[in-house]
């Protein structure tokens, strides 16, 4: 029997995905395959016309969905008041239907988040390529699929050829240790701000992230798509996990899983991190002692314990990042030394493809019940699907919230990127469990903390941040 | 695509680093479905106060700074959200070269397809250059040429021959059609159906 080289070294995840994909290469670039591509109402127009122009079809309709998320107002009245957003649905609606597209539009009961919904409907499968014009497509990765944000013109290239020309990454080995003392409190989403704190928002780059270690493995699906989710935030190509029980398990019986389930099971099981595979690099953190992460800046890697002060630029050693301290506390109105638990907040913000699955809406709502919001202070829940709302709905989990004072939205990006009506004003401050805190990122003028779904339904009801290991 | 060979301009410098895409084009102007016209909606939130009034000293707005081609920045440039709109904007602008330490992933490749020349430079290279008022950027050779100084800049080799040629990258892949049958006949991607 002959050896070839991946008989000689092991292969890392990544590079079992990479290598079932590639058609053709080019130096270090490759074409590959995409199994799966994602549309939203944003990002797509320009490529429909594009294929348009140039007399292309969509090779594969068949392997493509599209739902509607990035400007859908989360108060379902229509006509919507917004007509350029109206304007960019309706232009979806006949691209999908010109091209033969599965559409998941407003009022679906399928609608949602385009990274929500892919998993819950079993179109999210290991070991597949994934692409969608939207960064946070790395979200997937915790299925142990090779997902990638990718702009427009990349769409059009997919539309038209179901293929994606792309260097080869990085292998990234983030490997995680430790147990959380008060998992209820230290979540999923503090584990993944801390990666980003300590790596930075370009540590990731040019990489493609594989989370490993037992406090990955201990993780819930939904959990490990919120860290996937923000590997993006640590400017890594995409985030990986690889498959096990809990991702088949998770899958099986879903609307689009494969009818073939089981003997694709057995082909999952291989897809995994061979022993002797060499990553490029490792990073490694120990999360025994983590506490809750709140920001405090205008990039996700500023970022502190909820017990620790507003740091003091003067003490960045790095010139460039005392300066974008400086200013970021000037943007933010934040006076170095301040405890972060002083924090005073005017909106709280529950939703997103980072937190608004039924696992963190079920842990937000455990903070929230029979509690009231503190009067002044504005809060919503947004879930991430319309099937997440209903699942909510049938736990009774819309009362909990609406009780205490909360709104309680139709699904939709929303918030996150306040490209719908949902919009801080200039000024207001906002506990957010989504993934950016980016200047103006929730509304001109809008100061953004980033914080999981317990910390920010905690800030809700107190007004301020708080400390979520004093309330479990 | 037309093709990129050598510029010369002048030169902005943004010493910030990390510089997402959300500044550089804000959420608000992301719901045109054509891809021009975003050039006067570049950096708007930096350029304008929230209640949409000029906001004075932006350097995109100094009268010195009129007309140039060279954007030169700090490291991790186009950061955050994927939207091509930020290069369609920085190109419909008039910028045919951003210059950085480093760039977002996803960014940089949404250059390469729009023909904007993303140069890669060392640290102090970036700094050197912010002085400058005006530099010629050659790309065969990898140079740009300010003054007395000749910094060299990094670029893919695929990158490169896709800048140079100009090329379509649909046509090109499509002329690789009959791998793309012969993989889809051997590979077993399961349909959404």
């Amino acid at each position: 029997m002959g050896t070839s080289q991946s008989d000689i070294m092991g292969r890392t995840l990544l590079e079992k995905i990479w290598d079932s994909h590639v058609i053709a290469d080019e130096g270090n670039t490759s074409l590959l395959y995409v199994d799966r591509h994602l549309i939203h109402e944003v990002t797509s127009p320009q490529a429909f016309e594009g294929l348009r122009l140039a007399g292309r079809s969509v090779r594969r309709p068949d392997l493509t969905v599209a739902t509607m998320d990035h400007n859908v107002p989360t108060s379902r009245s229509l006509p919507m008041a917004d007509q350029t957003s109206e304007a960019q649905m309706r232009a979806l609606e006949r691209n999908c239907t010109e091209f033969g597209i599965r559409l998941f539009g407003i009022g679906s009961p399928r609608q949602g988040i385009v990274h929500v919904i892919g998993p819950q409907l079993g179109i999210t499968l290991p070991g597949t390529t994934i692409v969608c014009g939207d960064s946070h497509t790395s979200t997937h990765g915790a299925f142990g699929a090779l997902a990638l944000g990718i702009g427009t013109s990349d769409v059009e290239h997919v539309l038209a050829s179901q293929t994606l020309w792309l260097e080869r990454p990085k292998t990234l080995e983030v490997a995680v240790s430790g147990v959380r003392k008060n998992p209820l409190a230290v979540t999923a989403k503090d584990i993944m701000l801390m990666i980003i704190r300590k790596m930075g928002t370009g540590g990731g780059a040019g990489s493609v992230m594989e989370y490993r270690g037992q406090a990955i493995t201990a993780l819930s699906m939904e959990q490990r798509m919120t860290i996937c989710n923000m590997s993006i935030e640590a400017g890594a190509r995409a985030g990986l996990v690889a498959p096990d029980e809990k991702t088949f398990e998770y899958l099986e019986g879903r609307e689009f899983t494969p009818t073939n389930f089981d003997s694709l099971v057995g082909e999952w099981r291989e897809l995994y991190t061979d022993q002797d595979a060499k990553f490029d690099g490792t990073f490694e953190l120990d999360i025994g002692n983590l506490a809750p992460q709140v920001s405090w800046g205008t990039s996700p890697e500023m970022t502190c314990d909820i017990t620790q002060n507003v740091p003091d630029p003067a003490e960045f050693a790095d010139e460039q990042k005392m300066r974008a301290a400086q200013r970021a506390l000037e943007y933010m109105d934040l006076v170095p030394g301040t405890p972060m638990q002083e924090i005073k907040i005017d909106r709280v913000f529950i939703g997103s493809c980072t937190n608004a699955r039924i696992e963190d809406l079920t842990e937000a709502a455990e903070i929230v019940r029979g509690q009231k919001v503190l009067p002044g202070v504005s809060a919503m829940v947004v879930p991430g699907s319309q099937m997440v709302k209903t699942e909510a709905e049938k736990m009774g989990l819309d009362s909990v919230f609406i009780d205490a004072g909360f709104e309680w939205r139709e699904s939709g990006c929303s918030m996150c990127l306040g490209m719908n009506p949902d919009i801080l004003l200039p000024g207001e401050r906002c506990a957010s469990t989504s993934n950016r805190n980016f200047e103006g990122r929730q509304g001109a003028g809008g100061r953004t903390h980033l914080a999981s779904p317990v910390m920010a339904a905690a800030a809700a009801i107190h007004g301020h941040f708080v400390d979520a290991r004093d309330l479990f | 695509m037309k093709s990129f060979t050598a510029i010369s301009g002048g030169i902005i410098p943004l010493g910030r680093s990390n510089v997402d895409t959300d500044q550089i084009i804000p959420k608000q102007f992301l719901k045109l479905i054509q891809r021009t016209g975003f050039g006067e909606f570049l950096f708007h939130d930096w350029r304008h106060e929230p209640d949409g009034s000029m906001r004075p000293g932006f350097i995109l707005d100094d009268p010195a700074y009129k007309d140039s081609k060279i954007l030169v920045t700090g490291s991790n440039f186009g950061c955050g959200s994927s939207r091509e709109h930020a290069v369609w904007a920085l190109c419909d602008y008039g910028f045919e070269v951003i210059v950085a330490s480093s760039f977002a992933d996803i960014f940089f490749s949404n250059c390469i397809k729009n023909g904007l020349l993303p140069a890669r430079v060392g640290k102090e290279d970036a700094l050197t250059l912010m002085q400058k008022k005006e530099a010629r950027v050659d790309l065969i050779s990898q140079t740009i040429t300010a003054e007395s100084h000749t910094i060299p800049f990094e670029i893919d080799p695929q990158a490169k021959k896709i800048l140079l040629e100009g090329l379509d990258d649909i046509a090109r892949t499509l002329n690789l059609e009959e791998k793309i049958t012969r993989f889809e006949r051997d590979s077993k991607t399961p349909s959404i159906l």
